[in-house]
């Protein structure tokens, strides 16, 4: 078992033709995932490499019976691209794009609520089922399939660093999702807590927090509240100076709110056990896990 | 992307939001002969990017052409320090002159948008003129929050929320709740992610006007908005940042004695906390991003040894995408360049690392190998300490 992706996920790529979005859907294919098809307006009735490319998401969903899209494609176009694809019907919509306005994202937001789509990002590294599934742009080889660890990040290297320590000391993971490092994104902490509470295979979580915004804080209440599983947490940015944006749009303290100390002392009053130094996370995984 | 008070006032005339009559100025004399144009009472305003300019001693209300004079030539080109601009203040390089008006009333009204719950938030209160985040801790009652969904837009009950909220006499409710209308479609139009102003005047007239003007626009919005990044004032940017910004690269200037240079914004907070624990202080956030390559690299190492504190340097990446081998490589062709002058401990882990550590060994430089997170912390705190 895992999270919102299997061995089964049919995956669109939208902006398959450009730069980014043709290396990465080399990679995932690589991995193993089901790329069934591409988008980019124009290009439709081409290949690439022998991914057929639609000029729409919704003629590419009709014709290959897509389920998912990983989104690539530049921030100015990023928030439409979104929206067709929610428009379109796709299920699960993982959009990579770093920059996209805030206000675009208020109004995706908002659109998404009662539609069938679930988004995850943007400004994420994506989400990955190791040995089944890849959507994004995280290195394939550092995961270990089969669980028991789900992983719940709002960063992307740092998340690489934390799944490739979990590696080192032997655990698996069932799935590992980056939901972003934007103030406004779709898939939010709690969403991808409760699947892991419900799913078989996992038996434990890691959460990696940051500076900025309480959604650490709102989590840790839900943990507390409804988690069956134990659950380690990080939070970076204790040394990030207030009013300055550590380079994710979303990871500011302003006004004294969000700092690093307040999500580190929620996440302790509610159960989660906070690893302080990360150059130790994997151990204290282990000693946790296991 | 911050802008000035007399920056943001000009959009607000644009959006037929009333202003004090006035006009900006780099001259004293010029100053004065405005002010008399403009008749007196008049303000002398510094124009810097940070608040608390009034008890800086940034602000001078003047009563002849004389003292106009004598306030922009103390103003201009000083080193105004206020509560929010650090210790070592900020050069004021312009002053807004502006007429002088009759207060009855002073409001407070910002907006910014709400990531917690997805909307655009419209925060007033009758405690204008005054520090806000005093007046929501001992008077929370006082201050009015109107949450608008961004899909829909302000509505008609939105603004009576704000004005019968703001306990506003009947006689004004008409005018404030234009205002407030009109300054909610800039803050749209504009993709602000802050527009503030405190204090919002209702004048003996019973005209309401913006007395201050404050506005920060979302920088990732900056691509369809070419008259805002016109605006810029790069007298504002601290150089080294500006300087890292020219190569994309997300540099932020701080206290300590440890340069570091990392991939990825949350593994860069990770590694100057790292740093922290093992008992130094970082110099400096520099995230090179996923997609770094040797010329990244290269201007990374320049910037960051470009600051005189900077005792040791920690390379810390993680490769994914971005192979250890490639990264290596740009390493030393960049430290070959630059003359390294101060140790360097290089952490590297992921894709080819092995290949990675072959090609720092075989270099020649004096580069230091660390085998993980933490040995790299103790080992350049042991060097700068």
């Amino acid at each position: 078992m895992s999270i919102l992706v299997n061995s089964r996920t049919r995956v669109l790529v939208q902006g398959i033709t450009g730069k980014e979005g043709q290396f990465h859907a080399r990679q995932c294919i690589d991995y193993g995932t089901n790329i069934v098809a591409g988008v980019t307006p124009g290009k439709g009735g081409q290949t690439m490499d022998a991914v057929p490319v639609y000029d729409t998401v919704q003629d590419a969903k009709e014709q290959t019976g897509a389920n998912a899209s990983m989104i690539l494609v530049p921030p100015p176009f990023a928030a439409e691209a979104i929206l067709e694809a929610i428009d379109a019907g796709v299920e699960l919509i993982v959009c990579i794009t770093e920059g996209i306005p805030v206000m675009d994202m208020l109004r995706i937001k908002n659109y998404l609520e009662g539609t069938k789509s679930r988004l995850i990002g943007p400004n994420c590294p994506g989400i990955i089922t190791p040995g089944e599934c890849k959507i994004g742009i995280m290195p394939g080889a550092i995961h270990k399939a089969g669980g028991p660890v789900g992983v719940v990040s709002r960063s992307g290297t740092l998340t690489y660093e934390v799944v490739h320590q979990l590696t080192q000391v032997g655990l698996g993971q069932t799935t590992c999702i980056g939901i972003g490092g934007d103030p406004v994104n779709g898939t939010g902490f709690i969403d991808c807590l409760e699947r892991f509470n419900a799913d078989s295979e996992t038996e434990a979580v890691v959460m990696v927090g940051e500076i900025g915004g309480n959604a650490e804080e709102k989590a840790s209440a839900w943990i507390a509240a409804n988690m069956k599983k134990p659950v380690v947490g990080f939070i970076a940015g204790l040394t990030a100076p207030p009013g300055r944006r550590m380079g994710h749009a979303g990871a500011i303290v302003s006004g004294g709110q969000g700092t690093a100390e307040a999500k580190i002392k929620a996440m302790q009053e509610c159960g989660i056990h906070v690893c302080k130094d990360l150059g130790s996370l994997g151990k204290l995984c282990k000693e946790i896990f296991v | 992307m911050k802008i000035h008070e007399y920056q943001a006032k000009e959009l607000f005339k644009k959006y037929a939001v009333p202003v004090p009559e006035g006009s900006v100025s780099e001259d004293p004399a010029d100053v004065a002969r405005i002010a008399a144009q403009l008749g007196f009472p008049v303000a002398v305003k510094a124009q810097i990017h940070a608040g608390g300019r009034g008890k800086g001693g940034g602000v001078k209300v003047v009563r002849t052409a004389e003292e106009a004079q004598q306030a922009a030539q103390t103003i201009l080109g000083m080193q105004l320090v206020t509560k929010q601009t650090g210790p070592e203040g900020r050069l004021v390089k312009k002053v807004l002159v502006e007429k002088g008006v009759r207060i009855k009333k002073e409001l407070y009204l910002s907006i910014i948008p709400d990531r917690e719950t997805a909307s655009i938030t419209i925060i007033t209160s009758q405690d204008g003129g005054m520090d806000i985040e005093e007046v929501a801790e001992k008077h929370p009652e006082r201050i009015i929050k109107v949450a608008i969904n961004p899909l829909n837009g302000i509505q008609g009950y939105h603004l009576r929320q704000v004005v019968f909220g703001l306990q506003l006499e009947p006689g004004l409710m008409k005018t404030v709740s234009a205002v407030v209308r009109k300054l909610y479609n800039l803050f749209v139009d504009y993709d602000c992610s802050m527009l503030e102003i405190n204090p919002l005047i209702v004048t003996e007239e019973n005209e309401i006007i913006a007395l201050d003007g404050k506005m920060d626009i979302d920088s990732n919005a900056l691509f369809r908005h070419p008259d805002v990044v016109a605006m810029h004032d790069p007298n504002e940017d601290d150089p080294m940042e500006a300087e890292a910004a020219k190569f994309n690269l997300n540099y932020i200037n701080l206290d300590g004695n440890v340069g570091n240079m990392v991939n990825g914004a949350g593994l860069a907070m990770a590694t100057m906390d790292i740093i922290k624990q093992a008992g130094a202080a970082p110099a400096n956030f520099l995230d090179v991003g996923g997609g770094a390559n040797a010329e990244m690299v290269e201007n990374g190492f320049r910037i960051i040894l470009s600051d005189p504190h900077v005792k040791g340097i920690l390379i810390n990446i993680f490769g994914g995408i971005l192979r250890c081998d490639v990264l290596a490589t740009g390493v030393v062709q960049a430290a070959t360049k630059v003359n390294l002058t101060v140790p360097v401990v290089v952490r590297m882990e992921g894709t080819n690392v092995e290949e990675g550590r072959r090609i720092l060994s075989e270099s020649g430089l004096k580069l230091i190998n660390a085998t993980d997170l933490a040995d790299a912390a103790r080992k350049v705190a042991e060097i700068v300490t």
